[in-house]
């Protein structure tokens, strides 16, 4: 599914700043499945990211999705198979539109923009049924503007938003980490059924090792751009995985999930 | 006092084009674009070498909106190609500009007396309001379209459009074009309203152009149905009106651009320390409080 191999990638090269943060990085996915990554700040699982969805070039390495080498794609073209969840609730929506504007924008996601008025009457009740899978009664508020919702309301729109046109690659990018245990938790089971019920290919950073045990079906950690832990999710319990994570001398010991 | 009030519509009128464009710019898109003050003379000085060239008013007017929108490009080439800052990239416009402002006719005030003008016949405030209601409905439109909703959505947030598959860059050269093309088309109808273009046409109209939209939107506030091409109407006239207020008031006209400047500072500041709105932004925390 997804193959990247020989990565390398380096910050403010030839500076004194200069950090490089991947050598020789490869990583195989498989299809339909949900892997976790875990890791400390810093250690490059948002590099990882940026450069699968292309807000990042590497310097050397490919990265390929189903066999075709994507590394000349711009980010907005990788668009049409990567889909990308956030953790800022805001960055998957235009908070000044409505609920209905932007899903109606989401709903003509990689297909050409015209001049044709954008709402369509017609598919107005189909959003809603999309809407009603979430159980926050979005459904009913399709005329509100999206900076009027919660931070747990706006990331499952988010969500729903982008796993619309179902995309082959889904990026979560610790999208739970801004939102309360309870919301966190809501949205984690929203992100299960899309994603089961879409065969979506799943990768998904997370700080949250309950999570990753309970929700992936592989996990791997990452520590300063190299994999030091690849296990299948039923071989390694929460507590070995928190045993393995502090014991790799990173700045604040990674507490229990609560 | 009649003709001032006439007056001052009329004018009002010419600057809610302004009005509209410095919205697509500053409002929809989040976009200081500066080269608003090269732009309205540009749109002047375009007009009077149209006019003087042949043309008839309609299809000069017409053609200064469509060389106007030249200019929102040379500042998004600046912004997105070059990589200079927006702000920055806006004033090397208008700079510019001033130059080809004073190379397209050769002088720097041009009389337009003897040239016909496209009010010639009719009262100027019906082919005002002719003119208004069709840029309005124009943008209106535009704005409801999948194209105007992107336009909305880069100004928002760009990583959504990115995601969405589209070139972000693409909706801000749309909206700069758009909106310098308005301004132009504003500076045109001046010239042939005043019957002369002017080098300093355009200095601190960027003033007038933020001051309306602050001021529609303040007066505004309490109608959530308004578009932001109303507001930005609404805005121009009334803020023109108490600009002409102040004058007849007996302040002299060399008083008007401080008078501008007075009147953003008072509406900025009502908008800042007004009780009612502060009691307002306290219930709404309140809620959300209670939602948590």
């Amino acid at each position: 599914m997804l193959n990247i191999i020989n990565l390398t990638k380096t910050f403010n090269p030839g500076t004194s700043y200069e950090l490089r943060i991947f050598n020789d990085f490869n990583l195989h996915i498989n299809k339909g499945e949900c892997t976790g990554i875990l890791g400390a700040n810093g250690c490059g699982k948002t590099t990882l990211f940026n450069i699968i969805s292309g807000v990042l070039r590497q310097e050397k390495g490919t990265v390929s999705l189903n066999g075709k080498i994507i590394d000349n794609l711009k980010e907005n073209e990788r668009a049409r198979f990567i889909g990308r969840v956030h953790q800022n609730p805001s960055a998957g929506v235009s908070p000044s539109l409505t609920i209905l504007e932007n899903i109606s924008l989401s709903d003509k996601k990689c297909q050409k923009f015209t001049l044709r008025k954008l709402i369509n009457k017609q598919k107005i009740e189909s959003y809603r049924e999309i809407l009603k899978t979430l159980d926050l009664g979005l459904e009913n508020k399709l005329n509100t503007e999206v900076k009027y919702l919660s931070g747990g309301q706006r990331q499952s729109l988010s969500l729903l938003m982008a796993t619309m046109n179902k995309p082959e690659l889904l990026l979560l990018d610790e999208h739970t980490a801004a939102l309360d245990p309870k919301t966190s938790r809501l949205v984690m089971e929203k992100t299960q059924e899309l994603i089961k019920s879409y065969n979506i290919t799943t990768m998904m950073i997370s700080h949250n090792v309950r999570d990753a045990v309970k929700y992936s079906d592989r996990i791997i950690m990452l520590d300063k751009g190299e994999i030091i832990l690849d296990v299948r999710s039923g071989q390694v319990t929460e507590k070995e995985l928190l045993n393995i994570y502090n014991s790799r001398n990173y700045g604040s010991p990674l507490q229990e999930a609560v | 006092m009649n003709t001032l009030i006439l007056t001052s519509i009329e004018q009002g009128l010419i600057f809610s084009v302004l009005a509209i464009g410095v919205t697509i710019t500053f409002k929809i898109l989040d976009f200081a674009d500066m080269s608003v003050e090269g732009t309205f003379p540009f749109g002047a000085f375009l007009f009077a070498k149209l006019i003087s060239g042949g043309f008839s008013p309609l299809i000069s007017t017409l053609l200064s909106f469509t060389f106007g929108t030249l200019a929102g490009l040379l500042t998004y080439t600046l912004n997105i190609k070059l990589r200079i800052k927006a702000l920055l990239s806006g004033i090397l416009t208008a700079t510019m500009l001033y130059t080809i402002n004073l190379r397209l006719n050769g002088k720097s005030n041009m009389g337009l007396f003897s040239y016909p003008s496209i009010y010639e016949g009719h009262e100027p405030v019906i082919v005002l309001i002719l003119i208004i209601l069709a840029v309005k409905m124009l943008m209106d439109a535009f704005l409801k379209t999948e194209v105007g909703y992107l336009l909305i959505a880069t100004g928002d947030n760009e990583t959504l459009v990115k995601s969405l598959g589209e070139d972000s860059n693409k909706y801000k050269l749309i909206g700069l074009m758009i909106s310098n093309g308005l301004v132009a088309l504003s500076g045109a109808l001046m010239a042939q309203y005043q019957g002369f273009a002017e080098i300093t046409m355009g200095t601190g109209i960027i003033v007038v152009g933020i001051a309306s939209i602050i001021v529609g939107d303040t007066i505004l506030r309490r109608n959530k149905l308004l578009k932001a091409t109303t507001r930005a109407i609404m805005g121009a006239l009334i803020y023109k009106f108490i600009g002409a207020l102040a004058i007849d008031l007996g302040l002299a006209p060399t008083d008007l651009k401080a008078i501008n400047a007075i009147i953003v500072i008072i509406f900025l500041t009502y908008n800042t320390f007004n009780p009612l709105k502060i009691k307002k932004a306290d219930e709404y925390k309140v809620v959300e409080e209670a939602k948590c």
